[in-house]
């Protein structure tokens, strides 16, 4: 039993070298510190106001001043781009920060109370679960309005359910453990042995996950972009500016093909850096 | 089996009640209220009252509640708002588009996604295997409109080997035309899924005593593979396609838009742009009873493939 425990982090030098000894990791790894330091630098970066239309130069090819060219308002795609990400990362990152501590909690609670509580809260995140994540947050995005928040808001709700899943698991296992139990014969509260001995023992497998749900919440983002429910123009944001792309497909296709490599990018560094860390605490992959 | 599959439908039903008790919240979350959303800021006040008798609005939330759920037990989904016709006539309308699409995304999906998963767990870290890796890789990164964008501008715009707008008509070359490149836009993603799990399943299975003891008394390796291993490993790949149906529809959505083909996705769509909100609560609750109905077959499945999946009591 104590063997099979998900104490993850136990050898922390073994996560490390199963993590670093993947190459594709590294990739992802430098792939996604180069974009997060590409938001972050944004006004230092982009050569033009990404806001400034001119109606001289609209639906210009690439070209010397326009690296990937002008959109239908004249406005520079390459500023566009890199301003775009700050909206792609915030959101993702902000919907899976709330996703995680919602879904983390609602996990740890019902695996600790047990019983009926613990059958009906999973019986609700199943049915969560079976909704698709697109449909669910296109729905709450419709109904909420589109504005940054709403669109949080709406793709957190749509990430919740797998947290709960993951969190619950080891707290089952955990809470039949000694050193819960040695807390429970010293009075501790259920609160303080949940937060103090129970939540440090499984973060690492919940922050693992985010990793790997952040891509899909950055997709989510960029799709309710694309079909209008995303950050209200002229806000700069990817899925938007394929939007924009789409509709003059036949006149200028390269205005949809750069902010589509754009996410492809993105989720593609998010989604190996997530597997690298997803196999790295998995002992069993871990083991060949 | 048929106790089970009676038992399973049972179970069925409180999950449909809770899905349905969760739209009915969702679309009372609207703030202000749905009437405001549907007209707009420059409504009148009568006719936002006017609205909202209709919708039924102005009654208690109890009373809501009950003729919601009166209304779908008796079949009842409402009528569109934009259409004047009922949320079912809409749904039938345009479901053979989206039935025929999802079908032949499947196909796609698991025609190619099943072959090269079990030959990359075969040819275990060679070129098959890291090859079959990385392609279910991208396509895990793709969201479906990026794939049906780069699809549209590569196929249809540079190379022009398909219609870029879908016409319509054009008999049985036209539909398999326009049929082609969507079809291809999901099943390619569905594949990326399909291959992951296949190689992760299949794996598992080769490496267990019974596999080795097949090829010790020399089991040909197509049947050894195909008979013997695949029969075992399919359970969780039939788990993944039943549960990858819901991200199927939610992708159809997307690759009707770009690919302008009739459909439940581009009925959402429309609902959406039009604000037409008892349309989009019905097809809400088409989209949950398609789900837990594909949900219960998936189960059920699971006893065709394997007989030693018994089902107690």
């Amino acid at each position: 039993m104590t063997a099979a425990a998900p104490t993850t982090l136990s050898r922390p030098g073994g996560l490390w070298v199963a993590f670093s000894n993947n190459r594709l990791s590294w990739v992802g790894l430098v792939l996604l510190a180069a974009i997060v330091l590409i938001a972050i630098f944004a006004p230092l970066i982009a050569p033009h106001d990404p806001l400034e239309q001119n109606i001289v130069s609209r639906l210009e090819p690439p070209s010397a001043e326009f690296w990937l060219g002008t959109d239908s308002y004249g406005r520079d795609v390459l500023s566009r781009l890199i301003y775009g990400s700050r909206i792609s990362l915030v959101v993702g990152f902000l919907a899976i920060l709330i996703a995680m501590s919602i879904g983390a909690t609602v996990g740890i609670l019902a695996g600790y109370i047990g019983g009926p509580f613990d059958q009906l809260v999973m019986g609700l995140l199943d049915v969560m679960l079976s909704f698709p994540t697109l449909l669910l947050g296109l729905m709450i995005a419709a109904m909420l309005g589109a504005s940054l928040e709403n669109l949080i808001i709406a793709i957190a709700i749509t990430e919740i359910a797998p947290f709960a899943r993951i969190a619950r698991a080891p707290t089952i296992s955990l809470k039949q453990r000694d050193f819960v139990e040695a807390g429970r014969a010293l009075g501790f509260g259920p609160v303080r042995i949940m937060r103090v001995h129970i939540l440090p023992n499984m973060i690492s497998d919940v922050v693992v996950m985010g990793s790997l749900w952040m891509a899909s919440a950055i997709r989510t983002e960029a799709s309710l972009s694309f079909i209008g429910l995303g950050v209200p123009p002229p806000a700069a944001t990817w899925g938007g500016m394929i939007r924009e792309g789409f509709e003059n497909i036949l006149d200028a296709w390269w205005l949809a093909v750069f902010p589509s490599l754009a996410i492809l990018l993105t989720v593609l560094a998010l989604n190996l850096l997530g597997d690298a860390l997803r196999d790295a605490i998995d002992p069993k992959l871990r083991a060949e | 089996m048929i106790g089970y599959a009676i038992r399973r439908l049972v179970l069925a039903i409180p999950t449909l009640f809770v899905m349905l008790t969760a739209i009915f919240v969702l679309v009372r979350l609207v703030p202000g209220d749905a009437a405001s959303v549907i007209l707009g800021d420059q409504a009148s006040e009568a006719s936002l009252r006017a609205l909202r008798a209709k919708l039924g609005l102005d009654q208690p939330i109890y009373l809501q509640y009950l003729s919601f759920m009166g209304d779908v037990l008796r079949g009842n989904l409402g009528q569109s708002l934009s259409s004047g016709r009922s949320v079912i006539q809409e749904v039938l309308l345009v479901l053979p588009y989206t039935i025929e699409l999802t079908l032949a995304a499947i196909a796609v999906g698991v025609g190619l996604g099943l072959p090269l998963g079990i030959a990359a767990a075969v040819g275990r870290n060679g070129w098959i295997d890291y090859a079959a890796r990385l392609v279910s890789l991208i396509g895990l990164s793709f969201p479906a409109f990026v794939s049906g964008i780069l699809m549209l501008i590569v196929f249809a715009i540079q190379l022009g080997w398909f219609p870029v707008l879908n016409s319509g008509d054009g008999g049985l070359g036209g539909g398999l035309r326009s049929l082609a490149l969507p079809a291809f836009n999901l099943g390619i993603i569905m594949m990326a899924y399909v291959v992951r799990v296949t190689r992760a399943s299949m794996l598992g299975v080769l490496s267990e005593d019974y596999i080795r003891t097949a090829r010790a008394k020399g089991v040909r390796p197509v049947r050894l593979i195909l008979r013997h291993a695949l029969r075992n490993g399919l359970i969780p790949i039939i788990t993944v396609i039943g549960l990858y149906f819901g991200t199927l529809i939610g992708n159809s959505v997307l690759t009707e838009i770009i690919f302008n083909r009739p459909g439940l996705g581009k009925l959402i769509f429309g609902a959406l742009n039009s604000r037409d909100y008892t349309l989009l609560q019905g097809l809400m609750i088409i989209f949950a009873i398609c789900v837990i109905v594909v949900n219960t077959l998936t189960d059920l499945a699971y006893g065709l493939v394997d007989p030693r999946v018994k089902y107690k009591s």
